[in-house]
């Protein structure tokens, strides 16, 4: 049914860092190689190697230049994936029910087998997490690596999503969100994690974390006594130092 | 948005067919139709086509339109499924209504049950099919009192525009009143779209780039970079733009296609008589029809969504 459950038993999603996401894509990639031959299998490539090359992907990373006041323009590496949100609307305006939010651990999934590709759960979702694969009909999204998370087979290391395991900055963060004593949520609380789009009022599950302060003073960054007493720090400078520092400090 | 040539011509036509119906139960229902079978029966005819031809083409656009039947299923949350289930149930008073046509039945008490669940049925269709819309909060340009109040009143406004074409093709004593009807609802189309519009000039999305990304609001963050050189499905379904001039050229003629024009003619049918009556309504039939169209056309196409916001746009 597309009703949405009222509660779920975890709350399972991702705590991205955009602090140290440094715009690799290799999460993409890697969701894009276990995903192919996983729960939605194929992510068809449309003309991929050609002048036009069109595809499914679960997971995009933007990028954006954010401007600070006194400072250069950062740049700021944007992974972009389902939030399975708690108030999904692309569960709810599903006509068929193909579109549903799991009670146990409230991953949003799509029925194939039911799905009848009208597109409009993509319209009603304010985050591009639906994409519609054309040469099978139906609408595809993340998972959140449903048949890796559970994999019995793979050492207990592995069974998290595959962008997960694979970023090489440890961005990435998988776990309960709904348990306030879980890794990520406490992650989430000590670094001011946010939600994307509040107003939209989805109750997404995935945080964002921002980007720390920028560094702008030597000894932010551990400058040792004597290289800040050059920046005018008179901190360990002599007497006579300290007399033409007032004087001309008038 | 992407506008779907099979949603537009789906809500146009199936919006057309209901009006007709709408008008046709009315008029019946205040005893103003002439007592003409086959009259009656074209009427009811061009209704069902229009319906259903509209409710084909709205499944050309599915993946899979042998699965059409399950949108039946989700009418508890889903505003596209109860559209279907009303479709459904308003066949039902249409085919009564033909058959008590067909068979020459006079009970009144009979023809008021069946035209009065004919008139709500087919507004609660209408009102579903604009509640698709309307409900999706990442869509500013629906998420409005308008797409409701423009939905219905397109219906019986193209409704009252084929009725009053009939209505002269055979020279009845209603067709004042239908022309009356058809006249009144063009007036208030035409204003209700002009506000609209003045609205959508102010209106914009509470989402915009700074809660899309948290990073900081328009002219603070700017996309710097894409996640792919080539377009996607999320562009192509979403992120359909027009061009300022073409929307503002497209607004004028579907103004006067679909508005001014029809009133003009219905003015000098009501006056002139004859077979110059018959020939004007046709005109404002066939104007009516390409205007509605253009207006259809251009509430997708203007329509902007908040997925563009990680796209390149500042504002949604």
């Amino acid at each position: 049914m597309t009703s949405l459950p009222t509660t779920t038993e975890k709350k399972l999603g991702l705590v991205i860092d955009l602090d140290i996401c440094v715009g690799c894509h290799a999460c993409a990639v890697n969701c894009k190689e276990w995903n192919t031959s996983g729960h939605s299998a194929p992510l068809t490539d449309k003309d991929p190697y050609g002048g036009d090359p069109a595809g499914v992907w679960f997971n995009r990373i933007h990028t954006f230049e954010v401007r600070e006041e006194n400072s250069n323009g950062r740049t700021v590496h944007f992974p972009k994936s389902c939030l399975h949100c708690e108030a999904a609307p692309c569960v709810t305006v599903c006509p068929t029910g193909a579109s549903y939010k799991r009670e146990e651990d409230g991953i949003v999934l799509v029925n194939a087998d039911t799905c009848i590709g009208c597109k409009l759960c993509s319209w009603a979702c304010p985050y591009g997490a639906r994409e519609y694969d054309d040469s099978a009909g139906v609408m595809k999204k993340c998972t959140l690596c449903i048949d890796k998370i559970y994999n019995e087979t793979l050492r207990p290391e592995s069974r998290v999503p595959a962008c997960v395991s694979t970023c090489p900055a440890g961005a990435r963060h998988f776990g309960d969100l709904g348990d306030p004593d879980s890794e990520v949520s406490k992650l989430s609380a000590a670094r001011g994690g946010y939600a994307l789009m509040p107003e939209q009022d989805c109750k997404p599950v995935n945080r964002y974390l921002p980007p720390r302060p920028r560094k702008k003073e030597a000894a932010d960054i551990g400058a040792s006594a004597e290289v800040r007493a050059k920046d005018g720090n008179l901190e360990g400078a002599g007497l006579l130092a300290r007399l033409v520092d007032r004087v001309l400090s008038r | 948005m992407h506008p779907a040539k099979s949603v537009i011509f789906f809500t146009t036509a199936s919006g057309a067919g209901y009006g007709l119906l709408i008008w046709f139960a009315l008029f019946g229902l205040l005893n103003r139709m002439p007592l003409d079978r086959d009259f009656a029966l074209v009427v009811l005819g061009v209704a069902f086509t229009l319906v259903t031809a509209g409710l084909l083409s709205s499944t050309a656009h599915l993946g899979h339109p042998e699965r059409a039947w399950r949108a039946l299923s989700q009418w508890k949350t889903s505003w596209l499924s109860r559209e279907g289930v009303a479709a459904i149930l308003a066949y039902l008073p249409m085919f009564a209504y033909g058959y008590i046509w067909f068979m020459g039945i006079q009970d009144r008490n009979l023809v008021a049950v069946v035209a009065g669940a004919s008139i709500v049925l087919s507004l609660v269709t209408v009102y579903c099919t604009a509640m698709i819309y309307a409900s999706l909060k990442t869509i500013r340009a629906w998420h409005n009192g308008y797409t409701v109040g423009g939905y219905l009143i397109f219906s019986l406004m193209t409704g009252a525009v084929l009725l009053t074409f009939f209505a002269h093709l055979r020279q009845y004593d209603m067709r004042d009143e239908v022309s009356a009807a058809a006249l009144l609802t063009l007036g208030v189309g035409l204003f209700l779209k002009q506000f609209y519009w003045r609205f959508l000039q102010t209106a914009s999305s509470p989402s915009d780039i700074g809660t899309a990304t948290g990073l900081g609001g328009p002219g603070k963050t700017t996309l710097l970079e894409g996640p792919h050189t080539e377009s996607n499905y999320l562009m192509d379904e979403m992120g359909f733009r027009i061009a300022r001039k073409h929307a503002d050229k497209l607004r004028v003629y579907a103004s006067m296609l679909g508005f001014v024009l029809p009133i003009v003619l219905i003015v000098m049918a009501v006056f002139l008589g004859g077979w110059v009556e018959i020939l004007c309504t046709l005109f404002a039939v066939a104007f009516c029809a390409v205007g509605i169209l253009l207006e259809r056309w251009l509430f997708f196409a203007e329509a902007r969504h908040v997925v563009t916001l990680y796209y390149g746009a500042a504002r949604a």
